[in-house]
């Protein structure tokens, strides 16, 4: 599960699908559970060389969000939000969920407005 | 008709398509940024672990300070032998005159407008409740009632063996409780989710109840008045802070004096016997050791509980050579040879004058090397408890554990508890009892936020039916719980970094040294990999510096780094006074601890001031030994300059503020001096919100 961390924060973006791939690459024949630095490198290396799995610029995700929001409000609703989450795609944890949710609106607000999320996560990131 | 249809059904498929597709892609990048943030929450701890050891190390060096002029040092006048002498000298005080103990707080009269907590012997348990709750609501226990307390419990420790040997028979259930550190929101909250103790629910709390927090008065109030209303269920055991000497250093003393400016050295005295005579362990059922500071493979229970524990005054003392010597006379009379059980230090590595001691309860976190945790030991005892860190380390200690034949043991240790995103913080996790429960040792520490707010949650241990651990942790801050993950972090990160910054500033001759055996060609410039490796070099942190060098260097162009003006732009951020030269700040600045310390044993009345001279004869000492470059004038002119209100005397305590970076003062968690901090940059105002927590958000505008 360490190995998701390590490849994201090294600036890499794969979804759960392609991480699990990229674990199953490196894996013991024996699934201990413990990946091998020495195992890892080459592939991560490869990763890098290679510029796999780039990260999303702002504006794809804006236009990801639009889609969730076809009649253009500017927003999502807490419950849109959480279903889109946590049925479709990759579905979230709950955690995952109460995660996004709680940085993402205030207690009293339903609704997210999500260029202004996106813009406070990305200023945060740099 | 059908066409129509098809084609609706052709969009509606599109566009579902195109949901899933945008949901995985929001989906993928937030599982990125967390991802991210795990990875800085993780660097921060770091940080703070590695600073905290080499704290440590620091208080070794120290030591070795002490033990290098009790062996070497002549005193050339009398003026110095009588400063070493106050070094070194204990006031202890005649164990006999219990008479003139009694009348210690007899003769404090309580004044008529004193609307704090009174306390009347012997004391019920609603005294004890009352006492929680007063302290709750910030009063504070008068100086009469202190001692009174003290003595009384002086009275009930005497008659505890070093082991205490507790039954589940009586109480259904036993909460064990780690390090406090003087953080009374966590006893409270502990108190308040668990239960106050009675005689259905036991408690044992593993040492280290003061220091660094700001309330270790009242939490050690708390806890003497429990024991002594319920002293078959509440049980105290002695750690490496119940110690003087240590208190020096870590701010208790400096706590008791500032709240009980009249009788708080009489306070400070009691205390000091009282901490001798706290047990040193406890037994449950014979299957469970709880013991702080850990154990090792020649940890031999027999021998603990033959020692003559109060005689054990503090792991940093050192013998005067009189003492020496007098005690290689007795030695040579005596038979016997309870040899750790005499005059002497407990963990001293290298002492020449005691026999090595076959206990190795370190005081240090082995934070680095793998600590054999198992004990053979002459009671046969069922090992149990498990480790609490991440599960990667659980089964590594699980693995050393099951190569010996084992001990149960819950210990206490350093570490803070990992803050655990996935745990629940309200429910407890209840531990794999599939793994081999035998052989297991657990590290428990109570103290959240111990580092900074947000920085950690606090756990105890609840041992039920069987001794099954179950776990529960907590996180004594409302304000932490309206923060995101991220703000909290975020946060946490600014005060790890902080104090980087600090200590990087404390090593800047070093620094520069290295950065130029770097610099071949003497260009100014060094590659980042350079700089990564030199700092290291320099620091033995061990951190990830090429992670943190985005946070730690603002510019740097083609991965190359001007060095020199680097260093340069950290003393800027870094020094508030500028009449001090800059280099001596450095080097004073880098023995701070150190130098408090000592400053505070010379000051034996706890007067908090020292003669200049007295800064001098120290200041000379410590710099020789540590083999600082420091003019005899330099001292002279930093004593004379910091003298100010040039009366002869230094007060330690503006002394330290001088030399007390700007933003070290918040870094270090010091609630007491945040305040003052003279910084009006924004991160001192992050001090200053402190208090008003709630509606702070640390969102970048």
């Amino acid at each position: 599960r360490e190995i998701g961390t390590i490849i994201r924060s090294l600036g890499c973006c794969p979804n759960e699908g392609e991480l699990h791939d990229l674990i199953a690459e490196v894996e013991e024949e024996e699934p201990t559970g413990y990946i091998r630095f020495e195992k890892f490198l080459p592939v991560m290396t490869n990763i890098l060389v290679e510029k796999r799995y780039r990260p999303i610029p702002e504006e794809i995700l804006l236009q990801a969000f639009e889609v969730l929001d076809p009649t253009k409000r500017g927003y999502l609703s807490k419950e849109e939000l959480i279903k889109y989450m946590t049925e479709e795609g990759e579905p979230f944890s709950q955690e995952e969920m109460e995660e996004m949710l709680s940085a993402a609106i205030g207690p009293e607000s339903n609704f997210i407005h999500y260029r202004d999320y996106i813009t406070m996560m990305v200023i945060d990131e740099n | 008709m059908g066409s129509g249809a098809s084609t609706h059904h052709h969009f509606a498929f599109q566009n579902a398509e195109k949901a899933f597709k945008a949901a995985a892609l929001i989906q993928r990048w937030y599982r990125r940024y967390m991802a991210r943030l795990e990875m800085r929450r993780q660097c921060t701890w770091s940080i703070f672990q590695s600073m905290e050891y080499a704290g440590q190390q620091d208080q070794v060096k120290l030591h070795d300070f002490f033990s290098y002029l009790v062996d070497h040092f002549t005193p050339s006048s009398h003026s110095e032998r009588d400063f070493l002498n106050r070094m070194f000298t204990e006031e202890r005080i005649p164990r006999d005159s219990e008479v003139e103990k009694c009348s210690d707080y007899e003769s404090i009269e309580v004044p008529d407008n004193y609307t704090g907590p009174r306390l009347s012997f012997p004391l019920l348990p609603d005294h004890a409740t009352a006492l929680v709750e007063a302290f709750r609501l910030k009063q504070q226990l008068h100086a009469r009632y202190v001692l009174n307390l003290l003595h009384e419990t002086r009275k009930h420790l005497v008659q505890l063996p070093n082991i205490n040997r507790v039954s589940t028979c009586y109480s259904e259930e036993i909460t064990v409780c780690g390090d406090l550190h003087g953080q009374l929101d966590d006893l409270i909250f502990i108190f308040y989710k668990n239960g106050l103790p009675s005689p259905e629910r036991a408690y044992v709390f593993n040492g280290d109840f003061v220091d660094r927090g700001k309330d270790s008065v009242e939490i050690l109030m708390v806890l003497f008045a429990f024991m002594l209303v319920y002293p078959k269920e509440f049980h105290l055991n002695r750690g490496n802070h119940e110690d003087h000497m240590v208190n020096l250093r870590y701010g208790f003393t400096k706590e008791v004096m500032q709240k009980y400016k009249m009788h708080g050295k009489k306070i400070l005295q009691r205390l000091q016997d009282v901490f001798c005579w706290l047990p040193l362990a406890t037994l449950v059922d014979e299957k469970v050791l709880i013991l702080h500071g850990g154990v090792s493979d020649t940890t031999d229970l027999e021998l603990l509980s033959k020692l003559e524990r109060h005689k054990i005054v503090s792991t940093l003392r050192c013998k005067t050579r009189k003492e020496n010597e007098k005690q290689a006379e007795e030695k040579g009379k005596a038979k016997q040879t309870s040899s750790a059980g005499s005059l002497s230090p407990w963990f001293l590595p290298q002492s020449r004058s005691l026999p090595s001691s076959p206990l190795h309860l370190s005081s240090h976190k082995t934070h680095k090397a793998g600590r054999s945790s198992s004990v053979p030991c002459s009671t046969p005892l069922d090992p149990r408890g498990l480790s609490r860190q991440a599960r990667r380390s659980v089964d590594l200690e699980l693995e050393r554990c099951r190569q010996q034949a084992g001990f149960p043991v819950i210990t206490e240790k350093e570490e803070p508890w990992v803050f655990n995103p996935e745990a629940d913080s309200a429910a407890g996790e209840l531990l794999e009892a599939s793994q081999e429960e035998w052989r297991q040792v657990l590290t428990v520490f109570s103290a959240s936020n111990y580092y900074a707010v947000g920085s950690n949650r606090g756990a105890y241990v609840k041992l039920g039916p069987a001794l099954a651990p179950h776990i529960v942790q907590y996180q004594a801050n409302k304000a932490t719980h309206m923060l995101t993950m991220r703000q909290r972090i975020s946060r946490v990160e600014e005060s790890a970094l902080r104090a980087l910054r600090g200590k990087l500033f404390a090593h800047s001759s070093d620094l520069l040294e290295e950065f130029k055996k770097h610099d071949n060609g003497n260009t100014g410039s060094i590659t980042l990999s350079d700089w990564a490796a030199a700092v290291e070099s320099v620091l033995h942190l061990g951190l990830p510096w090429r992670m943190l060098r985005p946070q730690l260097v603002s510019s740097s162009t083609d991965n190359m780094l001007e060095y020199k003006s680097w260093l340069e732009d950290l003393a800027k951020e870094q020094l508030s006074h500028e009449n001090i030269q800059s280099s001596l700040l450095e080097t004073l600045y880098r023995n701070r601890s150190n130098l408090e310390t000592i400053f505070r044993i010379i000051d034996s009345d706890h007067s908090g001031f020292i003669s200049l001279d007295e800064f001098r004869q120290t200041w000379k000492l410590f710099s020789s030994h540590m083999k600082m470059d420091i003019t005899d004038d330099g001292i002279c002119d930093l004593a004379r300059s910091i003298d100010f209100n040039k009366d002869g005397h230094i007060d330690i305590n503006e002394f330290l503020e001088a030399v007390r970076l700007v933003e070290q003062s918040c870094s270090e968690g010091d609630a007491a001096d945040c305040p003052q901090a003279t910084n009006t940059k924004g991160s001192g105002s992050w001090a200053a919100t402190e208090d008003s927590l709630v509606s702070v958000t640390q969102v970048a505008s």
